[in-house]
């Protein structure tokens, strides 16, 4: 199966029944097999007329209780933006799987890239609070879309697929699990304020049409939803809430591979250029290098880099000029080395190796 | 119940300006709920960015007060996700027009069934009065300093042409004829576009020489004409005022619509 498809895959598995999008390579099979899984799962597929459109969409859906996601690539993600800003700031669950491509601008529609990772953390204006995965494997694509969902449900923000064309477009064969586990938001009790803090400072989920009568504003809001644009007390305790829900679940969803422990020193990697690190892993199975592999790299997962208590140097590899490693450094004090890679192709275990023998060096 | 009953109590009173049309034009809208009997927990209420998407905020109903243009790709969503709920958007001439103009069209070819009630006051009121897409060649605002030079959009003809089912223009002035035309817009499955002419003495008036609210009205009064009696002088090649708002039924069709709960 192909990645693409199997995110689709994974998607229907979680329970998502809306899908709007806009075509755009190399994210365009997650909407055509939408487009065809999506009437017979009694869901609803739409193409929209821009990627602005398609998750406003995919708000207005998330809104009246059904899961919802769209998929894209660089261009049509930096669309999304201001409406990813009225998700965080109106805590609308949703999924966006960003199959990464060389930008800036339109850049290399075909070839793979990570340079999307900072924008999905700090893209849209103020301060926000979002979850990011990042699969390295056609299964993955499948298991960690299920993830986003349940991680947008349960934190009631955008959870982001940040896979890569390589991965996106790679076929393996993968298990498809019958049934997989799946988190459904919780609804708000009659007699609570819509936007007041719950457990984990997430409010419980006032669906449209249930009788809340709820107002959702971009704006401002108190725990009413009424817009207060003008009291700072309740704009300062508004976006903390909605950043520390997902920064305080940091250590507890927290989703990594770590390899050699005892290692000194340790390739920090995620996505395409995490099989590239395990090829040369198992190259030189004496050395016991050591891998901290992410699959959730949003809330950054700092503590993860103190499992490797012997560690000299972390070793950055990933396709763009280091956005993951200047996130790396900030949490430790040890040389950061980042292997940027541009271009679209992989690093080779060759290239990580040279890089290793001069680090260890 | 009365169009009162569809208004939260608590959230006035309203931000807009005295003089301003739009919460005549909110009057009359929730009026024409109300006589559709429509269950205000089945109802949900949209909006963009502007003044005029501010009556999102004051209606008793779900509502969600979107970005600034975005108001019918989302209320697509929310429609398309759950048929059975009744869906009304309000916006204004920038929010539909300007930044939301693709929205619209494509709103308007699906024929989504949604109730669309454009506040068009000829200006950005929320921002202090610079032009829109509506704004007349020659009116004055703040970024048209020496008088428009672009041509203005004609709202309703654009609505027609992109395929919504029904189409009407009215002014604040006309308050039954826009009741009905609002009821008439919730009964057609399918896109429905109301254009209500409205007045914002803050910016346009001020900037246009339109000095009082009144003033505004009397406009409204004298120089609507009646789209059967505009197209008849058309027709005939007889003159027809420059500044003549075409007001009126501008179609009702029933085209394949989505979203039309089953
Ligand atoms: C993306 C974006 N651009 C610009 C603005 C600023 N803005 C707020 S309201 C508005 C114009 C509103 O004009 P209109 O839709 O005609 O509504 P009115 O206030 O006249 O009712 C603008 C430009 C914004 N909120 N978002
Ligand atoms: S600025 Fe104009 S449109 Fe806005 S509330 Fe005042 S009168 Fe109405």
């Amino acid at each position: 199966m192909q990645g693409n498809v199997a995110s689709a895959e994974g998607a229907l598995a979680a329970g998502c029944r809306f899908f709007g999008g806009y075509p755009i390579t190399p994210s365009t099979e997650v909407a055509e097999r939408m487009a065809s899984r999506m009437p017979k799962a009694g869901g609803v597929f739409v193409q929209m007329e821009d990627e602005i459109a398609s998750i406003a969409a995919v708000i207005g859906a998330s809104w009246t209780g059904k899961k919802a996601m769209t998929a894209t690539s660089g261009p049509g993600f930096s669309l999304m933006m201001e409406n990813l800003g009225f998700a965080v700031m109106t805590e609308t669950p949703l999924v966006v799987v960003n199959i990464q491509r060389g930008g800036p601008s339109t850049g290399q529609p075909t070839m793979s890239a990570q340079g999307d990772m900072l924008q999905c953390r700090y893209g849209s204006h103020g301060d926000i609070g979002i979850v990011a995965l990042a699969p390295n494997s056609v299964q993955e694509m499948h298991d960690l879309t299920v993830k986003a969902f349940n991680l947008a449900e349960r934190l009631r923000c955008p959870a982001f697929l940040m896979a890569d064309e390589h991965i996106g477009h790679m076929r393996e064969r993968i298990d498809l699990p019958d049934t997989v586990e799946v988190v459904d938001r919780t609804q708000l009790e009659p007699g609570t304020l819509p936007f007041a803090a719950g457990p984990g400072l997430v409010p419980g989920f006032p669906t449209f049409g249930k009788g809340h009568r709820v107002h959702v504003t971009g704006l401002t809001h108190d725990e009413r939803g009424y817009p207060a644009t003008t009291d700072p007390e309740v704009h300062a305790a508004l976006v903390e809430r909605l950043v520390r829900k997902v920064e305080g679940a940091r250590r507890e969803i927290a989703d990594y591979v770590v390899t050699n422990p005892d290692a000194e020193v340790v390739f920090v990697c995620y996505g395409a250029p995490s099989r590239a690190v395990a090829q040369l892993v198992a190259d030189k199975p004496d050395e016991g290098i050591g891998v901290l592999r992410l699959r959730l790299v949003w809330p950054f997962p700092e503590h993860a880099l103190a499992e490797f208590s012997n560690a000299t140097a972390f070793i950055v590899p990933e396709q763009n000029l280091g956005q993951i490693a200047s996130e790396v450094e900030r949490h430790t004090d040890l040389p950061v080395v980042p292997v940027p890679k541009l271009g679209g192709e992989l690093h080779t275990p060759a290239e990580l190796a040279r890089v290793y023998e001069g680090v260890r060096r | 119940m009365s169009f009162e009953d569809w208004l939260r109590a608590d959230r006035l009173p309203h931000i807009w300006c005295s003089g301003c049309s739009n919460g005549t034009i909110l009057n009359c809208t929730m009026a024409a709920v109300d006589m559709m009997d429509w269950d205000p927990d089945r109802t949900v209420v949209v909006s963009g960015i502007g003044c005029s998407s501010r009556a999102a905020g004051y209606v008793e109903a779900d509502s969600l007060h979107t970005t600034h243009g975005r108001a019918l790709a989302f209320a697509t969503g929310v429609k398309l996700a759950e048929p059975s709920l009744n869906v009304v958007v309000f916006t204004g001439d920038g929010d539909l027009a300007a930044i939301g103009g693709n929205h619209f069209i494509h709103a308007c070819r699906r024929n989504i069934d949604l109730t669309v009630v454009c506040m068009n006051n000829l200006i950005y009121g929320m921002t202090g009065g610079q032009g829109s897409p509506t704004t007349p060649l020659g009116a004055l605002s703040t970024t048209t300093p020496y008088g428009a030079a672009e041509p203005a959009f004609d709202l309703a003809a654009l609505a027609v042409a992109a395929g919504a089912n029904y189409v009407a223009r009215w002014t604040s002035y006309h308050v039954r004829e826009l009741e009905k035309a609002v009821k008439a817009g919730l009964e057609t499955p399918g896109l429905s576009f109301i254009e209500v002419r409205a007045g914002c003495p803050t910016n346009y008036g001020r900037k246009n020489r339109i000095r009082e609210a009144t003033d505004q009205l009397e406009q409204f009064r004298t120089r609507s004409m009646l789209k059967v009696k505009y197209d008849r002088l058309v027709a005939e090649g007889k003159p027809v005022p420059h500044d003549a708002i075409v007001v009126g039924e501008f179609v009702r069709r029933s085209n394949p619509a989505m979203g039309v709960a089953p």
